[in-house]
């Protein structure tokens, strides 16, 4: 099993019919995701690559049965889009759209918390390379062919580093069930500790590797959590070690801002709560492997 | 995007936080004139840059004649003014701010944060103005009083009373207070702000509340719709290379480094920088190209690192998912044909279109160090740039 997504998740892509839309549908679908249509207000009633297009999210629902949608909205109007797919039932939300405002985030996380638990949608990003589960089905903008499947999973924060990690495992035949990307801003609609749940969850699922970046308190509590619950191994890596303090380093989440920021204090926080840590970013395929062989 | 002290104030004033009279000055003369128009018996002249601690650094003077004044001035300008938060290189003073300057009783501290942890706006108040607050929370953390605003609703009148009243301020002051708090709140708000500290904020004998200084810091990615904001940059503020790299849209932060970098992703960058350093050597910046780089994006961004005199060695690590691997071949061979490429260059591709990448530069005839994983990569740029310090000093 995987998580998240599978051959049979039925998906609409919201922002299909623009550039990046069109180029990631075509990947998506050529890797045997089940696309069944696209959102963009004023084409409804039109086909795009075969696919047909809606006005909203709510009539791509009622048409298509669809449960998953992948944003590639604008920055300015990502933050509507995502609140419109959240109130037409959608269940996962993946958002590859960088440059959202976080205060725009901010007022999309309080949206989707007015949901009760086992009602709210799931969302992954902003900012992020997206979802694969090897060999069934993509949600996203990755390379497909670095990923092998198998039993691993991965939680990146970065994109490429991602794709780094899997190519490293890949070269050991190591695969992965669920490879997932929860993006480098600052306010993510996920964190580590969600995916390390449903990880934790999959009996396929055999250890995880969990990717961090310095910068926000998710590495932390993502190791605590995997302490006082976590049966299965995890294997940790922070990069940024050689990040100087106070500034932003590409992704508006990576800053050194506060006390237990920085890569090496996150690190120890791991090591401390039992996590094998990689020792640098060549080595992500190496220490998997040997946590699995114990 | 961090702005001036100046320009935080003229913000918040127009949100209805009281400052004081103020006018900014270019020139020593711009600076009496300032005063002048201003009025008073005393004025403090201060430097204009986006640092911190510049009382104790001797960028702010207090001037009770306009001879005084100019003189400040005339001190200032066009110096480098080095403080705690500046690091040992400075940042240019290239404005003042030329301000009446308010005899106050007590001094207060008010931030507010967008904070990642609750996802909210935390508003942060304190008796200890006029220290920093890091220092407040470490010695006294119960001094630090706290409110979080929820965002459906935004900050409430109560919480701000609450703050006002366990400032222990008399009821006149606190009715002001509470005005204050709002309002500069709004101005976080509705100009995207990140961060915003009023260190001191005073009281008045009169019982006034006034913004003594202002930091403020925006969201980068909510400029496009803060125009106003977004006029504030002031480029002499910011690193030159950083600067230029921002003309090009390319995501740059200039260290003291030696061995170049190009890397697509924030991620991938700040890995290949902690691999040089475990490969034992020193990364001279943090370069992330993005997604989707084409020829002239990856030549403008070689040129861009070559232009730093302490680069000794370039590592380009690209792995292509939206980016392909032909297309920043291309950029290399490109970039190599109008640049003369002094130092030795190391490229590591993979991903998307890898074997056409590695095609395009083995048959480009350039001298090109090319590896296939990370670790290779980073151990053949610092060898490489070994072999660049030991023919320096052998000539030398």
């Amino acid at each position: 099993m995987s998580i998240l997504i599978d051959e049979t998740t039925p998906i609409i892509v919201q922002g299909m019919t623009g550039d990046k839309g069109s180029f990631h549908t075509k990947e998506m679908v050529e890797y045997g995701s089940n696309v069944v249509g696209g959102v963009t207000p004023g084409k409804g009633g039109s086909t795009h690559q075969g696919l047909p297009v809606f006005n909203t999210v709510k009539d791509a629902v009622e048409a298509t049965g669809a449960t998953t949608t992948i944003t590639f909205v604008a920055p300015a109007f990502c933050a509507d889009a995502i609140m419109e797919a959240a109130d037409a039932g959608i269940r996962l939300i993946c958002s590859i759209t960088d440059g959202i405002p976080a205060q725009d985030m901010m007022r999309v996380k309080r949206y989707l918390f007015r949901y009760p638990k086992d009602k709210r949608p799931m969302m992954v990003g902003p900012n992020c390379a997206g979802i694969i589960s090897p060999g069934k089905a993509m949600l996203g903008i990755m390379p497909g062919h670095i990923y092998l499947q198998g039993k691993v999973g991965v939680i990146s924060r970065s994109g490429t580093l991602g794709y780094e990690a899997a190519s490293q495992m890949k070269e050991l035949g190591i695969g992965i069930t669920t490879s997932v990307g929860i993006g480098g801003d600052p306010i993510n609609g996920s964190s580590f500790l969600d995916h390390l749940e449903l990880f934790e969850a999959d009996p396929e699922t055999e250890a995880v590797l969990l990717i961090g970046e310095i910068g926000g308190p998710q590495e932390a509590e993502a190791s605590e959590w995997i302490k006082e619950n976590m049966s299965k191994p995890v294997v940790g890596f922070v990069a940024g070690l050689t990040a100087p303090k106070g500034r932003r380093m590409g992704h508006a989440g990576a800053i050194i801002s506060a006390v237990g920021d920085s890569a090496a204090e996150k690190a120890e926080i791991m090591k401390a709560c039992g996590l094998t840590v990689a020792p640098n970013p060549s080595e992500f395929g190496s220490t998997v492997a040997q946590v699995l062989s114990r | 995007m961090d702005v001036h002290e100046y320009q935080a104030k003229e913000l918040l004033a127009q949100f209805g936080v009281p400052v004081p009279k103020g006018a900014v000055a270019f020139s020593p003369d711009q600076a009496v004139y300032a005063a002048t128009e201003l009025g008073g018996w005393n004025w403090a002249v201060k430097a204009q840059i986006h640092a911190g601690a510049r009382g104790k650094a001797g960028g702010i003077k207090l001037c009770k004649t306009y001879h005084e004044v100019r003189e400040a001035a005339a001190n200032l300008l066009g110096k480098r003014l080095v403080t705690i938060q500046t690091g040992p290189e400075g940042k240019p003073v290239q404005r003042v701010y030329v301000e009446v300057a308010e005899p106050f009783e007590r001094e207060l501290y008010l931030g507010y944060v967008l904070d990642r942890k609750t996802e909210r706006i935390r508003v942060i108040a304190s008796k200890r103005g006029g220290m920093e607050i890091e220092e407040v929370a470490r010695t006294e953390p119960e001094a630090i009083l706290q409110v979080l605003v929820e965002p459906a609703v935004g900050l409430q009148a109560f919480q701000a009373r609450q703050l006002a009243f366990q400032l222990g301020l008399n009821i006149k002051q606190v009715q002001r207070a509470v005005t204050t708090i709002m309002n500069a709140y709004r101005a976080f708000r509705d100009r995207d702000a990140i961060m915003l500290e009023i260190n001191p904020l005073v009281v008045t004998k009169d019982d006034r509340v006034l913004a003594l200084d202002a930091k403020m810091s925006f969201d980068d990615n909510a400029l496009f719709r803060r125009h106003q904001v977004a006029d504030m940059h002031d480029p002499s503020q910011q690193d030159p290379r950083e600067a230029q790299a921002a003309e090009h849209n390319l995501n740059y932060i200039g260290l003291d480094g030696e061995i170049g970098c190009i890397v697509n992703g924030a991620g991938l960058a700040m890995a290949t920088m902690d691999m040089i350093k475990h490969a034992g050597g020193s990364p001279a910046n943090f370069l992330d190209v993005g997604g989707g780089a084409s020829p002239e994006r990856i030549a403008t961004a070689l040129k861009l690192v070559l232009s730093d005199q302490k680069v000794q060695a370039v590592l380009v690590n690209i792995f292509a998912g939206i980016n392909r691997c032909d297309w920043v071949a291309k950029g290399v061979v490109q970039a190599c044909q109008t640049v003369d490429v002094k130092v030795p260059l190391v490229v590591r591709l993979a991903g998307t279109n890898v074997e056409e990448g590695r095609k395009i530069l083995a048959e480009s005839g350039l001298k090109l160090i090319t590896a296939e994983t990370l670790a290779e990569a980073a151990e053949k740029a610092v060898a490489a740039y070994k072999q660049m310090q030991g023919s320096a000093t052998a000539t030398a």
